[in-house]
Order: structure tokens, then C-alpha cells, then sequence
């Protein structure tokens, strides 16, 4: 029995598009071989503003969890590396690992968390952050906010680690994404995206509505505390107070909302926005501050759908087929 | 330990006054302002400039600053709230963030990152104290408490015995009925949140004359509110001061044990206060007297 539509969950452009990245990713894997010094050490800013940027929009944009507080598990990523490397992990295992750890931690940490709603899991995940700020200022190895250097790297030539930095940079940054999109087209894509729509509904018909979220806090923590070892090891400086800063937030919501928060490829153009727009105009200080939490609050209050929201509105652009199309076939006779 | 413990509650009496403001608004319009400890700080800054630059009597300051933080609150109400809560819970916690990282920032440029306070403007106050038998009561900390007393059960009686008051409680719970009844849920809202911002301007006042502020000392404010209105998490009022009073106590006694205690044993406190609501009962945020009906 054949049905007058059928589901459309792959196309041209789609692999098109697929296949580019998969050629993107090949191309920045030789980098080494043809990129300066300096575009690699750029590229790993960029990875890092991927990393967040990505994990922040699957937290906030998919699941409804709009966190203030992922720079917990951004200074917790940083610290969990210092931490193994000074004893004694090998400095780039200890990166994985520690993020690894923050992943883990962050399980438990979900059954408290996730019961807060709206914008009191918002300010919750800030106060946690600020007792986890406190509480590494209490190891004697930090030294309080005087802080630490990740050490272990000087045994390195500055060529070699650059380059295992730029490449661990790279390795998370396209796991991250292509975890994103694996996630979301697999069941339990279907099952976020279906909570973002309506909580209640969601449930209602049987969708797991906690361990999905569960699932997203915890990819989350993951991508921010790989965010935070890779910034680590390219600034080597550890000093709690700008691990966990609040401005890695202000930058991440900047990105996702003018982006276009709640689509998948919107977190990607939102972090390559940022990234340009930080190169641009990073030394105007504070008032680059200022322009990018108003223009947060402009997107967030007229514009919420972003610049990709925005397109794909207007003209059904998708580059990765995230959802199902509905195509309807051309009706031969009435019955068949 | 007497002392510890006195000093705990009056610094509670701060946090109450600090937390009045954000959980009214949450009660009533279902938001969190994530910018209210930067608005706070902006009043610190209203007040020591205008003694500073027009060397106005410091408590008419305070009562100026006040006025202009209501004014203030209806403008952010009509541009941000307004507009951000039709798009839902959600964007009205980004719309906020956002508005905190202008603000504070916005802040550092203008008045620059030295420490101010008010305490060089109110005298003696500053520093005297009630003496009782041995133990040194500050007199601004007692004003404080007393104010935060005053601002709750004024809030409380507002609430309850005036028209005004019942028609923002009805939109709280229902602005569609309410407005079938011949309520106006804008004007309510409107009303609703000037008041909150004029309890924000005394909470910035209060941490003037107690403490140094800078452009930054938004973020711990908007946290130490939060932490004392989930603490207090109760259907009264005077949840508020409750919850205020068990956050000061927590950090007074916790900054006996070690110097970074008095923060760390606060977050400690709230989030014990927090997974044993979630775990033991469910949670409840103060609602003042709202009775919101989850």
C-alpha cells in the first residue's frame, strides 16, 4: 500500500552541504602544512566560540534551558586540566580527560538543576558557577585568583604545540557539530525539538522530556569544558576570575541569538559573526561590550528568529536536513 | 556568637530589601530581571552623585533616586519586559542579561572602576552604633533591617487592602480575566513594576551607605537576591525577609570558618535549601502573597 506522500529526510543541497563540510574539515586538517602561525591560533578563538556557541544553542535554543551559567563548566574544564596535568596525565590527554570529568560531574548536577524552570535555572546556573569559582580559589595549587600556568606545555616547541592545539581544537569543535547533528536527526532529535515546541505536549505523548534534557545539559557541559581546556592551553594562564567570568556568557547569548537561536546552522553563522566582529572591534574595549549586550537585547526583543531564523523564514533555506519534509506525491487517479 | 548571629540578621534585613524587588516582580509578571542588581548599583551611583555634584542632603538624594528608579522601571517595563515576556519566559531572561552586560559595562565607562560608597556623605552613620551590654549594634544595619520590614509589610498591605493592589494580584494570576472585569493589565504591570524599581533604588541605596560598590558589584547583588528569595521560598511575604535573614546568618557564620566562607557557606545554604525543596516537597518560590497556582 503506497502512501500519496513521502518523508523527505535527504536531498541535494543537503549533500551538497554535507560534503562541503566534510572537504572544510579535510582542508583545515592540513593546515598545518599551509596555515601561518597566526591563522592557526586565530582558528582555535574561533573553535572555542564554535564550541560554545553550538552547545549553548542545543541547551537554550532546543531544549528551553536558558542557562547564564555554562562558564561553571568552562572555568571547571580549564581547572580539571590543570588539575591531572600537575599530576601528571600527559598535558593533551588531561584536556580530553578533564572535559570528560566535567561531563560526568555535570550528571549529578542535573537533578537539581533541571527542576529549576525558566529564568530560575538561568540565575541557578549562575550562582553555581560562582560557588564553583569559589571553590577552586580554595585549592592552594590555584593560589586564589592569582592563579596558575598550565606548565606542562613548555615542554613543547612552540611549533609542535601550536599544532596538536589547533588540531584538538579542530577534532572538538567538528565532533561537537557533528555530534549536534547526529543528535538531532536521530529519535531523540525529534523528541528535543518537540520540547521546544511544547513542553507539555511533548510529555504528553510519551517523549522522555527529562532524560532528553538530561542528555542536552550534559553535551553541553561537555562542549563548554572542552571550550575551556582548548582556551587554556592556547592562553596557558589560568585565573579563575576569567574562566569564570560572566562575559563568556554575554558572548555565547550574542552569538546564538543573532545567529538565530533554535536552528542549527544559526549557531554556526552566529560564531563567525562574533569571531569577526571581536577581531574588528575588540580594541574599542568596553563599549564593544556595551554594543554587543545591546544588540543581544535588540535581536532578543525584535529580532528573535536571528539572521538565520530570518532567511530560512522567508525563504525555506535549509543546508542541513535536520527535520522531515513532507512531499506530497502528484495524485494519478483517486484510488490506488 | 551572639554577635555573629546579630550580625547575620541585620545583614539579612539588607538582602530582603535587596530581594523585594525581584521576587515581586517574579511573582507578578513571572520574570526574572537579570539586570537587577545592575539597576540596583545604578541607584548607588544616582545617589552619590547627587550629593557629590549638587551636594543635596544625602536621604533626599535617596528619596529622589527612589522617585527616579520608578520612573525608570516603567520605561524598562514598556521596552523590555513588555515585549520580551510576549515572546515568553524565555527570551525576557535573555532580553535581561542582556540589559545587565549594557549596564555594567555602560557603568564602568561613565563612573570609571574606583570603589565608591555613600558613607562618606551620611556622617557618623556610617560607622556609630547602639551599644547593648556587650554587644555593638550598627545603627545602619538596624535602619536597614527596619527599612526592609517596612518595605515588605507596606508591599504586603499594598497588596492586600487597596484596589490598586487587587487588580495587579488578579493580573498576576489571570491578565485575560482580569481584563474582562474592567482591570487594565498594562497599566497594572506598569504600576507593578515602578514599584519594584523604587525598592531596587532603596536596595541601592542601602548598599552605598554599607559598603563599597563598583560598576561590577551588580552580578553578587542579583545572585544574593536570588539566593534569599529561593530560600525564603514561601507563600508569605515575609518569606523574603526569612529567606533573607537565613542567607545573612549562613555567610556571617561562614566567613568565622574561613575568609572566602561567607560566600561559599551562602551558595552552600541555597542550594541545601534548594535540593531539599526539590527532593522533600515541591518547590515553591516566595509568590509574597500571590498564591500562584502552578
Amino acid at each position: 500500500m503506497s502512501q500519496p506522500y513521502e518523508v523527505e529526510r535527504w536531498n541535494t543541497r543537503a549533500r551538497i552541504t554535507v560534503w562541503a563540510f566534510v572537504l572544510g574539515c579535510a582542508v583545515l586538517a592540513l593546515a598545518p602544512l599551509w596555515g601561518s602561525p597566526a591563522f592557526l591560533s586565530r582558528s582555535v578563538v574561533l573553535f572555542v566560540y564554535v564550541l560554545l556557541a553550538v552547545t549553548w544553542n542545543a541547551l537554550a535554543g532546543y531544549a528551553g534551558l536558558m542557562s547564564v551559567g555554562q562558564q561553571a563548566f568552562f572555568g571547571l574544564g580549564a581547572y580539571f586540566t590543570i588539575r591531572l596535568s600537575d599530576g601528571g596525565v600527559p598535558v593533551f590527554a588531561a584536556m580530553a580527560v578533564a572535559a570528560g570529568a566535567v561531563a560526568l560531574v555535570s550528571v549529578p548536577i542535573s537533578y537539581v538543576m533541571l527542576r529549576l524552570k525558566a529564568g530560575e535555572f538561568a540565575i541557578g546556573m549562575w550562582v553555581l558557577a560562582s560557588l564553583l569559582h569559589l571553590l577552586v580559589n580554595l585549592d592552594p595549587l590555584i593560589q586564589g585568583e592569582t592563579g596558575i600556568s598550565l606548565l606542562a606545555l613548555n615542554a613543547f616547541d612552540p611549533k609542535t604545540r601550536m599544532v596538536v592545539i589547533y588540531l584538538f581544537g579542530l577534532l572538538s569543535a567538528v565532533g561537537v557539530v557533528a555530534g549536534m547533528l547526529l543528535l538531532l536527526r536521530s529519535r531523540f532529535g525529534a523528541a528535543l525539538q518537540a520540547i521546544r515546541d511544547s513542553e507539555e505536549a511533548a510529555g504528553s505523548i510519551g517523549v522522555p522530556v527529562f532524560r532528553t534534557k538530561q542528555l542536552v545539559f550534559v553535551f553541553a557541559a561537555l562542549g563548554a569544558a572542552l571550550a575551556g581546556a582548548l582556551w587554556l592551553a592556547s592562553t596557558v594562564s589560568f585565573q579563575p576570575k576569567t574562566y569564570f567570568g560572566i562575559q563568556w556568557m554575554a558572548y555565547t547569548v550574542f552569538m546564538v541569538i543573532v545567529g538565530g537561536i533554535g536552528t542549527f546552522e544559526g549557531a554556526l553563522i552566529g560564531a563567525v559573526i562574533f569571531f569577526v566582529i571581536e577581531t574588528l572591534l575588540a580594541s574599542f574595549g568596553l563599549w564593544y561590550l556595551i554594543l554587543l549586550g545591546g544588540t543581544a537585547v535588540f535581536f532578543a526583543l525584535a529580532f528573535p528568529q536571528g539572521v538565520w531564523g530570518y532567511a530560512r523564514n522567508r525563504h525555506g533555506w535549509f543546508l542541513l536536513p535536520i527535520g522531515r519534509t513532507l512531499i506530497t506525491r502528484e495524485k494519478t487517479t483517486g484510488a490506488e | 556568637m551572639i554577635d555573629v548571629v546579630v550580625q547575620g540578621v541585620l545583614l539579612g534585613g539588607y538582602y530582603a530589601i535587596l530581594a523585594a524587588g525581584l521576587a515581586f516582580l517574579y511573582s507578578v509578571m513571572g520574570l526574572f530581571n537579570l539586570a537587577h542588581g545592575s539597576f540596583a548599583v545604578l541607584a548607588a551611583y544616582f545617589v552619590v552623585m547627587l550629593c557629590d555634584a549638587l551636594g543635596l542632603d544625602p536621604f533626599l538624594a535617596i528619596a529622589l533616586v527612589v522617585l527616579a528608579l520608578g520612573v525608570i522601571g516603567v520605561v524598562v517595563e514598556r521596552l523590555v519586559f513588555e515585549p520580551s515576556t510576549r515572546g515568553g519566559p524565555l527570551l525576557s531572561v535573555l532580553a535581561t542579561f542582556g540589559l545587565s552586560v549594557v549596564l555594567d559595562n555602560a557603568m564602568f565607562q561613565v563612573f570609571g572602576a574606583n570603589t565608591r560608597s555613600l558613607a562618606p556623605y551620611i556622617g557618623d552613620l556610617s560607622w556609630a552604633s547602639w551599644e547593648l551590654g556587650d554587644l555593638y549594634v550598627g545603627k545602619l544595619a538596624v535602619i536597614t533591617l527596619v527599612a526592609a520590614v517596612a518595605v515588605l509589610g507596606g508591599l504586603h498591605l499594598f497588596l492586600t487592602h487597596t484596589g490598586l493592589g487587587r487588580a495587579i494580584r488578579a493580573t498576576a494570576q489571570d491578565a485575560d480575566t482580569a481584563g474582562l472585569v474592567g482591570i487594565d493589565p498594562r497599566r497594572a504591570r506598569t504600576i507593578a513594576a515602578a514599584i519594584a524599581f523604587m525598592t531596587i533604588g532603596l536596595a541601592g541605596a542601602a548598599l552605598g551607605m554599607r559598603a563599597t560598590f563598583t560598576p561590577y558589584s551588580g552580578t553578587p547583588q542579583l545572585l544574593f537576591a536570588f539566593q534569599a528569595a529561593v530560600i525564603g521560598g514561601s507563600n508569605s511575604i515575609w518569606g523574603t525577609l526569612i529567606g533573607g535573614i537565613v542567607l545573612g546568618l549562613s555567610q556571617t557564620i561562614g566567613a568565622e570558618i574561613s575568609t572566602q566562607g561567607f560566600f561559599i557557606a551562602g551558595n552552600l545554604v541555597f542550594f541545601a535549601v534548594l535540593f531539599a525543596r526539590l527532593y522533600g516537597g515541591s518547590l515553591r518560590l516566595p509568590a509574597l502573597i500571590l498564591k500562584r497556582k502552578v
